[in-house]
């Protein structure tokens, strides 16, 4: 079943200097229960994108969205600000990179949670508690009825990121957008996050769209990714499909580019010639064609169409869609 | 692997703890003490790169300061071309920080925003005695090429430029002045990794090039197993495990290098050791083997004796007391 489905979607913010278009026609759907990963380096326009799906940034100035964005039979572009509220935080819950600066420091966990579960569901004070503590459990908080009554900046950095999943949590929401949860943390502590998120996904049936620059992370949790580059997404397909056998040539160097525990030390990392352009400065034609070793001049002239093939799909003009992989 | 082992850099059970009291605790001499990096002692050869990986809390960036005398260490010694830099004074020191530099982590807090980048580079010439301008700028211009600018950036200023390519200017600003040893903190964490790529083939070619011996310091233990020859892995303040890069890889032996190189995703599918809890307080560091509270083998003995950090093989030490 398709839980969201996003077409053309395009953000347009307007800003004394002129529009500038951090998202550039998406599209893309999630089905009931998938984990979908979104990949991208900085200024890709992936935190943008998914924040545009519950309107989040309708408040922050003058933004236009063109195309559609269909949830649950809801078209999120046409509802009233009331009608968004419902669907935040209810529907769709979003977490972010930098729990710190998300959690109200002067209110202890609980009464945040408490306060989100109140807000959604009219519950006595008592029985909220007794919920918020369940969901600190939950989210395997050590001593949750103790740590009901600590305030952000006395719990670690892990800990505030398990607040900030509890939090999301309590509506059961159908969709969870978790933007970079694991990008401030350790290793270790990254690991046992990640475990969280999918232990929550198999248990309560929750999509889940994972926004990171980590593709270590994706592979690890995601059963699909799109990868994104300017605004718009290059290729997507099955996890598995997209590490054996990218067919963009960003993917490729962007997964080449990652050091492994297990490449030769002693050859170049192959590496992305310059850098990702301005949105002011969109190239003409590919995106990607003023940073691509294999850019012909029709890259540089037009914008190639997005090609299917088995369920994974490539915006590359080096797609050949006779041979189903490249020209040569 | 480097021929040579002449240690260029040698530290000898280097400590170092803050106060994390107020003034009214000091009175009633209840001081506590954040111990942030506790008898570390390892050595750098010329010419190599010695990796130092671990995570937020276990003291990578204190010990970099502390070796470069930027906070005092509590004790310990560190021993510099047969001196001990914790021993001079601070004149003496400053001749000397030509010969070590520290390239920063934050490519936009660490350059001036009103100085052209050519007067950034040629700065550190001017403090360290170069008084032709035209040699400054020569050298300046000799440097811009080397990481990978043009000229024409030489008039630039650094809010002009990307965070990779601010990068390289923190590169050049560090190796304009021909030091013996480059100490990098977290050098590419800040970077996206078509950049990061980009940064790490310039700094392993200059590091060929100039023979330069490094100190590289990064939670990302990838980043850190392509540079490094030789690596240590630091927990709550403590040397856990150290070996040469290969060798360490091949068979990680502290159960802490275990698990933490478990954890890394770098795309292959793995068996993750899942490691409990988190790194605890330095304020109250765990009595005995820092590591038992979270340790999966952990017994009896290591809650109560700290093990020493013991040779078991040629080259790689660790401080474990069932690792045979």
């Amino acid at each position: 079943m398709t839980l969201l489905k996003v077409e053309q979607l395009h953000t347009h913010i307007h800003t004394n200097k002129g529009r500038v278009s951090p998202v550039r026609g998406v599209s893309f759907s999630i089905e009931k229960g998938e984990v979908t990963g979104v990949v991208g380096e900085s200024g890709s326009g992936k935190s943008v994108m998914s924040q545009s799906l519950i309107r989040l940034l309708d408040r922050e100035g003058n933004i236009e969205y063109n195309g559609q964005i269909h949830f649950d039979n809801k078209d999120v572009l046409a509802l009233s600000e009331a009608e968004l509220r419902k669907l935040r935080g209810n529907d769709i819950s979003i977490i972010f990179q930098d729990a710190l600066s998300s959690l109200n420091p002067l209110y202890t966990v609980g009464n945040q949670i408490v306060e989100a579960i109140r807000t959604h569901q009219s519950l006595s004070k008592k029985t909220a508690r007794k919920q918020a503590i369940e969901f600190l459990r939950l989210t395997g908080i050590p001593s949750p009825e103790t740590r009901f009554n600590s305030y952000p900046h006395e719990l670690s950095g892990g800990m505030q990121q398990r607040v900030m999943i509890a939090m999301a949590l309590v509506s059961k929401p159908k969709l969870l957008i978790a933007d970079e949860p694991t990008t401030a943390l350790d290793v270790t502590i990254q690991a046992q996050i990640l475990d969280l998120i999918i232990q929550l996904n198999t248990e309560f049936e929750m999509s889940i769209l994972f926004i990171t620059h980590d593709l270590g992370v994706v592979r690890e949790i995601c059963s699909s990714v799109k990868v994104m580059y300017l605004g718009q997404i290059v290729e997507e397909g099955p996890t598995e499909t997209i590490f054996n056998q990218p067919l963009h040539p960003y993917t490729k160097l962007l997964l080449a580019s990652m050091p492994k525990l297990n490449s030769d030390r002693t050859e170049p990392l192959p590496a992305i010639t310059g850098t990702v352009p301005s949105l002011s400065n969109i190239p003409k034609g590919c995106s990607f064609s003023t940073r691509c070793p294999y850019a012909t001049d029709l890259c540089r002239e037009q914008e190639p169409p997005m090609f299917s093939n088995d369920g994974q799909r490539v915006q590359c003009w080096l797609y050949d869609e006779e041979k189903g992989g490249w020209l040569d | 692997m480097k021929e040579d082992h002449q240690p260029i850099l040698e530290i000898r059970n280097l400590s170092k703890s803050f106060t994390a009291s107020g003034t009214l605790e000091k009175l009633s001499g209840k001081t506590k003490y954040v111990r942030a990096v506790n008898n570390v002692s390892f050595q750098l050869n010329k010419g190599e790169v010695y990796g130092l990986v671990g995570e937020s809390g276990s003291g990578k960036s204190t010990l970099a300061r502390t070796i470069l005398q930027l906070t005092k260490p509590s004790s310990g010694e560190v021993l510099y071309k047969n001196q001990d830099l914790t021993a001079l004074k601070i004149n003496e020191m400053r001749k000397l920080r030509k010969d070590l530099q520290l390239i920063f982590q934050d490519p936009f807090s660490s350059l001036n925003p009103r100085k052209t980048v050519g007067q950034i580079l040629e700065e550190p010439l001017r403090i360290h005695g170069v008084k032709k301008a035209a040699i400054r700028q020569e050298k300046a211009l000799a440097l811009l090429e080397q990481v990978g600018l043009q000229t024409e950036h030489y008039f630039r200023y650094p809010h002009e430029f990307s965070g990779g390519q601010r990068q390289r200017i923190g590169i050049a600003r560090a190796l304009i002045v021909d030091p013996e040893i480059a100490i990098l903190d977290e050098p590419v964490s800040a970077l996206d990794v078509s950049i990061q790529s980009q940064i790490l083939n310039i700094l392993k070619a200059l590091q060929k090039n100039l023979n330069l011996t490094m100190l590289f310091i990064a939670h990302d233990i990838s980043v850190v197993r392509y540079i490094s020859d030789r690596i240590g892995v630091l927990y709550l303040g403590e040397m856990m495990e150290e070996a040469d890069t290969d060798s360490l890889f091949a068979e990680p032996l502290h159960p802490y290098t275990q698990a933490l190189f478990s954890s890394v995703l770098d795309g292959s599918k793995k068996e993750r050791i899942p490691l409990k809890g988190e790194i605890p307080s330095p304020l109250a560091p765990p009595s005995g083997c820092v590591f038992h509270t979270r340790c999966p083998f952990a017994t009896e003995l290591c809650k109560e004796q700290k093990p020493k950090l013991r040779e078991v093989r040629a080259g790689q030490r660790v401080a474990c007391h069932f690792v045979k």
